[in-house]
């Protein structure tokens, strides 16, 4: 049987059929439960522009509040090959890799520092990175032979970070934040750089910051030289470590 | 609280198990002798709490405990306590407490330029003042107990839902909801880095970050709001906050005092993952657990925290090792089990195959060897990811672990764990989640066995035997040195290091807190197990 050819320049949901636009729903509507509310979220869902739109479970939530399940259709589509993401690498190198590079290319031990600063007590997404365990089976930058790793743990001073770091002399210092509310991880990531800037470090170490809510782009955008989010493994921070390093090296012989 | 009673079934050696107590009451005594020389600037001020001490000055922007505990450390004055000055004070100028301590905190008075009184004068007026004090927390004991006859309570697992808006009033609106949706306890998660204060905030607070501060005043209405609740729902929703940080002993007062039913409250929690100095955290949760055990508040120990850094699977006899401790000190508190809710989690590697089984194994493990104890579990938190339909189902499997091996305070999983703190419908969700899996399994503890020699019972005496073996060694090293070295949550802390150790120092022989006195003296009229 012949199918529809997908047009990546027309993209739009797919559920169970090519172009059916069928996107789920679940949110709460500060509103009494009954027929009101459940034809209110309807009219909610068709406000934003879906169509077909089915409220498939209503439920009351405590008093005035009410939760809903719900799936409708989307017009819209989207050129998918338009799409650019900014990446901290291109290539991402496997740990032995790395360490034959840093001791043939490179020549010498790195340096890292990382930690979760201020308010932060959250250490998961850096001691997945740094500490020798790892995740999921790659083993953390610890392991590594020829990286020198120096993890300040949790609610660490932006200024306590900054003066370790200039004690061991890093290359990298690793920022971590997990906790996003009412955005305090721009305020302490910002805080962090112009604490760094003001010390006159801002271009003698690489800043890296990781978390669950930041992407490349936003880390660019707040100063520093790359961003790592959920599914980043040992081996894409150290690839990107690597890398500028060793550009900063030949960028030097130049 | 009730506690289930489930059958022993893993067929556990009990020589190994009595032997692991005795090195962790040999380990504990040894750090008691430490913690019976010292006392530290926030019990100092957790006592003066006690008497009342509640204002705060808008001048100065700190508490007077705080004004108070720093002039006599400054006058040198501290080692023979707060009570023996405030008192002494109170007797030479005859004025009332509010005014006494009006004078002391703008300098009017000087602790050093009143005369002191006999010693003995002293502390028969101070023991009358704390006796009337005490009375007060024995009221709210039997506030409580009359409201859990009048409306009932919940049953074990008992479903404990977090808020956390920072907003004290939005966190009202939600916790009723919480409560209306079926939750039976309900925590008001604090401000992130509130444990680092070195003093207690003011009033009721609208902003915090990942949380709302605890105040006395945003305990006040939090109580009101649930009291008010727990009428409408028809049971009595308990409420927990954090009895840990650096002020660890006031958090204590004023839960005790504002009738609090559950604190966060560990041994050495701070020292691990908020780098407090590990004297000041010793002596400070001796005096909280006396304080919570004598207002029969449920403490909750915070050994789930370990295997969030370290591996669950690999490192799982650390939790059960650093729960016989915590046991230990809380009976050096004058604690008994029934309050002692230690605490544990399901955190091992969802991919790992026969996660469930290894769960299992050590949620029954636990179980039996702390049978009179609440005993809080914890959901997954390290690996749920932003994929929210997989967490649920992980959170499903662990209200499945948590029903099966007799639970008592069950952590409700929130399906977005990894994203962001709850929504309310995130609540409701898990809440339906929970409710399902336990009425639908009911009884199932009472129908399984586990096979002698299988997965799961070899996997909770492996673990036993672990814990026996580590916590020999560290009767050896004695706990200070073993905390230096990294054995908990592969975290070294120092005996020096860390934050709160300048509020640490040795008491005089004349030394005087008649609280202890009065709270040792009625817990063991209370708990025939200590007289």
């Amino acid at each position: 049987m012949k199918i529809k050819e997908i047009d990546l320049k027309k993209v739009k949901p797919y559920g169970d059929a090519l172009d059916d636009g069928k996107i789920q729903f679940s949110f709460t509507l500060p509103v009494p439960y009954g027929d009101e509310a459940k034809e209110c979220a309807k009219r909610y869902l068709e406000l934003l522009g879906f169509e077909n739109v089915m409220i498939t479970h209503m439920d009351k939530m405590g008093l005035g509040f009410s939760f809903f399940i719900a799936y409708g259709v989307a017009n819209k589509t989207i050129d998918f090959t338009s799409i650019v993401v900014p990446k901290a690498t291109k290539e991402v190198w496997d740990k032995h890799t790395i360490v034959e590079k840093i001791e043939k290319d490179l020549g010498r031990k790195i340096v890292v520092v990382g930690a979760c600063i201020e308010s932060d007590a959250h250490t998961v997404g850096i001691d997945a990175i740094l500490n020798m365990k790892g995740i999921a089976g790659h083993k953390g930058l610890e392991s590594y032979h020829g990286i020198e790793v120096y993890n300040l743990g949790a609610q660490v001073p932006s200024e306590e970070v900054i003066a370790f770091a200039k004690k061991v002399n890093a290359d990298v210092i690793l920022i971590s934040q997990i906790v996003t509310q009412k955005d305090v991880h721009i305020a302490n990531m910002t805080k962090f750089i112009e604490l760094l800037e003001a010390e006159k470090l801002r271009d003698k170490v690489l800043t890296v910051a990781g978390g669950p809510r930041i992407t490349h782009e936003l880390a660019l955008e707040l100063g520093f030289d790359a961003g790592f989010s959920v599914g980043t493994f040992p081996e894409d921070v150290a690839t990107f470590i690597l890398q500028s390093l060793l550009k900063k090296k030949n960028d030097k012989r130049i | 609280m009730k506690i289930n009673s489930v059958k022993s079934k893993l067929d556990l050696d009990k020589k190994i198990i009595d032997e692991s107590r005795d090195y962790a009451k040999e380990i504990v005594e040894d750090v008691q002798k430490f913690i019976d020389l010292r006392s530290t600037s926030s019990v100092e001020r957790a006592v003066l709490r006690l008497f009342g001490v509640e204002w705060y000055s808008e001048e100065q922007q700190l508490p007077y405990v705080n004004i108070i505990v720093d002039k006599l450390i400054n006058d040198n004055l501290i080692s023979r306590g707060s009570t023996y000055y405030l008192v002494n004070g109170l007797l030479r100028t005859g004025l009332p407490l509010k005014e006494f301590c009006d004078n002391i905190v703008s300098g009017k008075i000087s602790f050093k330029s009143i005369e002191p009184l006999d010693f003995e004068v002293v502390k028969k007026k101070a023991m009358d003042m704390a006796l009337s004090s005490s009375e007060k927390i024995e009221q709210n004991v039997v506030k409580r107990n009359q409201m859990i006859k009048d409306y009932g309570e919940g049953q074990p697992p008992y479903l404990y839902l977090i808020v956390a808006t920072g907003n004290i009033y939005e966190d009202v609106v939600q916790a009723q909801n919480a409560a209306r949706s079926g939750a039976d306890i309900i925590a008001v998660i604090r401000s992130t880095a509130q444990s680092l204060l070195d003093y207690v905030p003011h009033g009721a607070t609208t902003e915090g970050f990942g949380g709302t501060y605890a105040t006395q005043e945003n305990f006040r209405i939090m109580r009101n709001a649930l009291d008010e609740v727990s009428k409408e729902v028809g049971k009595y929703i308990r409420l927990v906050n954090y009895c840990s940080g650096l002020c660890m002993p006031e958090i204590a007062a004023l839960g005790a005092l504002e009738r609090l039913d559950v604190m966060l409250n560990d041994s050495m929690y701070g020292i691990l993952f908020r780098d407090i100095n590990m004297q000041r955290t010793f002596v400070d949760q001796y005096f909280s657990r006396m304080i919570n055990s004598f207002a029969e508040i449920v403490i909750n120990t915070g050994e789930d925290n370990y295997l969030t850094t370290s591996d669950a699977f690999e490192k799982a006899h650390t939790v059960l090792a650093s729960e016989l401790i915590n046991e230990q000190f809380a009976l050096k508190a004058y604690m008994p089990q029934r309050l002692m809710g230690l605490g544990h989690a399901f955190e091992i590697d969802p991919d790992i195959e026969n996660q469930f089984l290894y769960e299992l194994a050590q949620a029954q493990m636990i179980k039996e060897i702390f049978p009179n104890s609440p005993l809080k579990y914890m959901p997954p938190t390290k690996f749920m990811t932003g994929n929210i339909f997989r967490g649920h189902v992980q959170d499903a499997l662990f209200n499945a672990v948590s029903i099966m091996s007799g639970q008592t305070i069950h952590l409700l999983g929130m399906l977005t764990e990894a994203i962001h703190t709850p929504f309310m419908m995130d609540r409701h969700l898990s809440l339906e989640n929970a409710k399902m899996v336990f009425k639908t399994m009911r009884n199932i503890s009472d129908e399984i066995e586990f096979k002698k020699d299988g997965i799961i019972s070899n996997r909770a005496k492996k673990v036993l035997n672990d814990a026996h073996n580590l916590l020999k060694e560290i009767t050896k090293k004695g706990l200070m040195e073993s905390i230096s070295e990294g054995i908990f949550a592969d975290i070294k802390r120092s005996l020096d290091g860390g934050k709160g150790f300048n509020g640490v120092f040795i008491k005089d022989d004349n030394y005087l807190n008649p609280f202890e006195k009065i709270f040792i003296e009625k817990l063991k009229m209370r708990n025939p197990q200590f007289s």
